[in-house]
């Protein structure tokens, strides 16, 4: 018997990312786009923006190009497989018992320490991955699939900047 | 064939509809891996849970090969699927924050969307930030705008980076992948986590290696089947192209580029596609030559599938023969708003040409509708290249010429996009 609580039998990692290919393949070849994530997150960003300051989105080159006007932001792809994503995770989650209030964290550090990390991680990669036009999903995953060079290299330095790290903040997972 | 114009097709509720349910789909193998916990996610960065490096590498080479197999077959198009533009070094800038935000937050924004599904409170912290991030960009990249736009290198891949054909780089992506797993399992195994339930390994046929075995196997036939010829290619688009030409609907009267030259609405490329020494004789202004190999080859660098919207492209040859060809390239390549100069500049010069210079054929005899001379008929006493009198559209726009107007523009419906 396991020693976790919870059942966590998760999938075996090599069919986990067969499947996930599969998704991706059938993702490409019905609608020629891949998955993505950041992209949809800022689109509904910017729309909440457009509600909220829509002169100012206007005047900002990089958000006028998805909302400038009357452009609607939300009316893209992207968008739908974001929000797709989030139902997806909460039904395999229901299903399989995993849905729980909890903050995961390193045995190390207390749960603030944690949500303060967690924020800032996450500030971090949503600068660098509006900065690479795209994040795991789309650019290393989508962009990998179908050879883009700039994807590639794109995926080597994620590696490559938390391997860096990993050592120096080590106390908040080991 | 494959990828379909949904919103056409379906209509915009529906496709969306399939989005949701790729998207669906996505989120449910993520949450399945495991990845709504960031301390396996973190884990892949201390080497004890190689499970981010399997996902993320299973999956791209299993659809990788899945793609490449489609294309060899002929069933799906591969120009028309979306291939995320380069952009070097803010990628590599911006991964290697990515990469910082990761180990900092043991999230990506994928899978902290998953966690937040999920109610992990440290995922809602992460997806907080990621949007807080996203913000900020959109306030500061003003400030830099010369450095989020730099080094692009546009529809790129790696097998036109290093030269080689597609079903070679797909075989090597799948060893440097298999490679890379037999790796990790390695490190597995030196640092691995306790806890991890052991796999029953008591099979002959272990599927990890049935698995490994399948994929170098359909490799091997992407590679063998190859990716289609762009005669191969044309042939499947010549029931829907072939017409257009026969039809003379793509060929545009003299007239008509000068009025397209003085148009502002339209961004005009004219592609010479003659020798260099026709070309040196009299080319028009503005006018690019280039080679039908570059136009085969070296499509990326010509940049005409990340052209503006309101691109118009005119081909031009002597006649009309070279210019078809490279037309017929070009809608296999999905450029869209391509025209070929009606005549050539064999009729050009019989419209406007200047009656100095007109030497060799007297006026109608070397082109008309239908050319077929490729040869270049007419005799200059200089080699003025575009400094002829008849050389710039927007000097002749006096001389108003009557003509069937073709051009009719064909906003490139957007099939990808990318995460933008």
């Amino acid at each position: 018997m396991s020693a976790r609580a919870n059942s966590r039998e998760y999938l075996n990692p090599y069919l986990a990312g067969a499947l996930l290919g599969v998704v991706l393949f059938l993702a490409f070849f019905t609608t020629g786009n891949g998955l993505g994530a950041s992209g949809g997150i800022a689109r509904i960003l910017v729309s909440v923006e457009d509600r909220l300051v829509p002169e100012h989105v206007d005047r900002t080159p990089h958000l006028l190009a998805m909302a400038g006007g009357d452009t609607n932001p939300l009316d893209n792809w992207i968008v739908f497989v974001t929000i797709g994503a989030l139902l997806g995770g909460f039904a395999s989650g229901l299903l399989h018992g995993r849905i729980r209030t909890e903050t995961q964290k390193g045995p190390r550090i207390s749960s603030g320490s944690r949500w303060f990390f967690a924020f800032l991680g996450g500030l971090v990669m949503g600068y660098g991955a509006r900065l690479a036009r795209g994040c795991t999903s789309g650019q290393a995953l989508s962009g990998g699939a179908v050879l883009s060079v700039g994807s590639w290299a794109f995926m080597f330095a994620v590696f490559g900047g938390g391997y860096a790290l990993a050592w120096f903040v080590r106390r908040l997972w080991t | 064939m494959a990828p379909f114009a949904l919103i056409d097709i379906l209509g915009k509720p529906a496709t969306y509809s399939i989005y949701l349910l790729i998207g669906f789909a996505f989120g449910a193998v993520l949450e399945m891996a495991g990845f709504a916990d960031s301390r396996r996610l973190a884990a892949q960065f201390y080497l004890r849970n190689m499970t981010v490096l399997k996902v993320m590498f299973g999956a791209i080479v299993t659809a990788m090969v899945l793609l490449f197999l489609a294309s060899g077959l002929g069933l799906l198009d591969m120009g028309r699927v979306w291939v995320n533009p380069t952009y070097l070094v803010p990628g590599i800038v911006g991964g290697l924050l990515m990469g910082v935000g990761f180990i900092l937050g043991g999230f990506c924004p994928g899978t902290s969307i998953v966690a937040l599904a999920n109610l992990k409170i440290d995922g809602l912290f992460f997806f907080l930030g990621v949007s807080a991030g996203v913000v900020l960009f959109g306030e500061t990249v003003g400030l830099y705008e010369g450095f989020y736009h730099s080094t692009p290198m546009g529809r790129f891949t790696l097998s036109e980076w290093l030269g080689i054909p597609e079903g070679w780089v797909v075989l090597l992506v799948v060893l440097m992948a298999l490679f890379m797993f037999w790796g990790a399992e390695k490190l597995e195994g030196i640092y691995g986590e306790r806890g991890e339930p052991a796999r029953a390994s008591g099979r002959r046929f272990p599927p990890r290696l049935a698995g490994a075995a399948a994929l170098v196997v359909l490799a091997l036939v992407v590679l063998g089947i190859g990716q289609p010829t762009s005669a191969e290619q044309w042939e499947r688009i010549a029931p829907r192209k072939q017409p257009l030409l026969d039809e003379r609907r793509v060929q545009i009267h003299p007239a008509e580029l000068v009025d397209l030259a003085r148009n502002d609405q339209v961004r005009l490329l004219l592609l010479d596609l003659r020798d260099e020494s026709d070309f040196n004789v009299f080319h028009l202004v503005d006018s690019r030559r280039v080679t039908l190999e570059e136009v085969r080859d070296g499509l990326p660098a010509l940049g005409l599938l990340s052209a503006p919207a309101n691109t118009v492209t005119v081909l031009i040859s002597n006649g009309e023969e070279r210019a078809t060809d490279a037309w017929k390239l070009l809608a296999t390549s999905g450029v869209l708003n391509v025209y070929i100069l009606e005549g050539g500049i064999n009729n050009w010069l019989d419209v406007y040409g200047h009656p100095e210079h007109d030497a060799i054929c007297p006026e109608g005899e070397a082109s008309g509708g239908t050319a077929r001379i490729e040869a270049f008929a007419h005799r200059f006493e200089h080699a003025l290249g575009s400094a002829q009198p008849s050389a710039d559209p927007d000097a002749l726009a006096e001389r108003a010429i009557e003509f069937t107007p073709k051009v009719e523009l064909q906003i490139r419906k957007k099939l990808g996009g990318g995460c933008g």
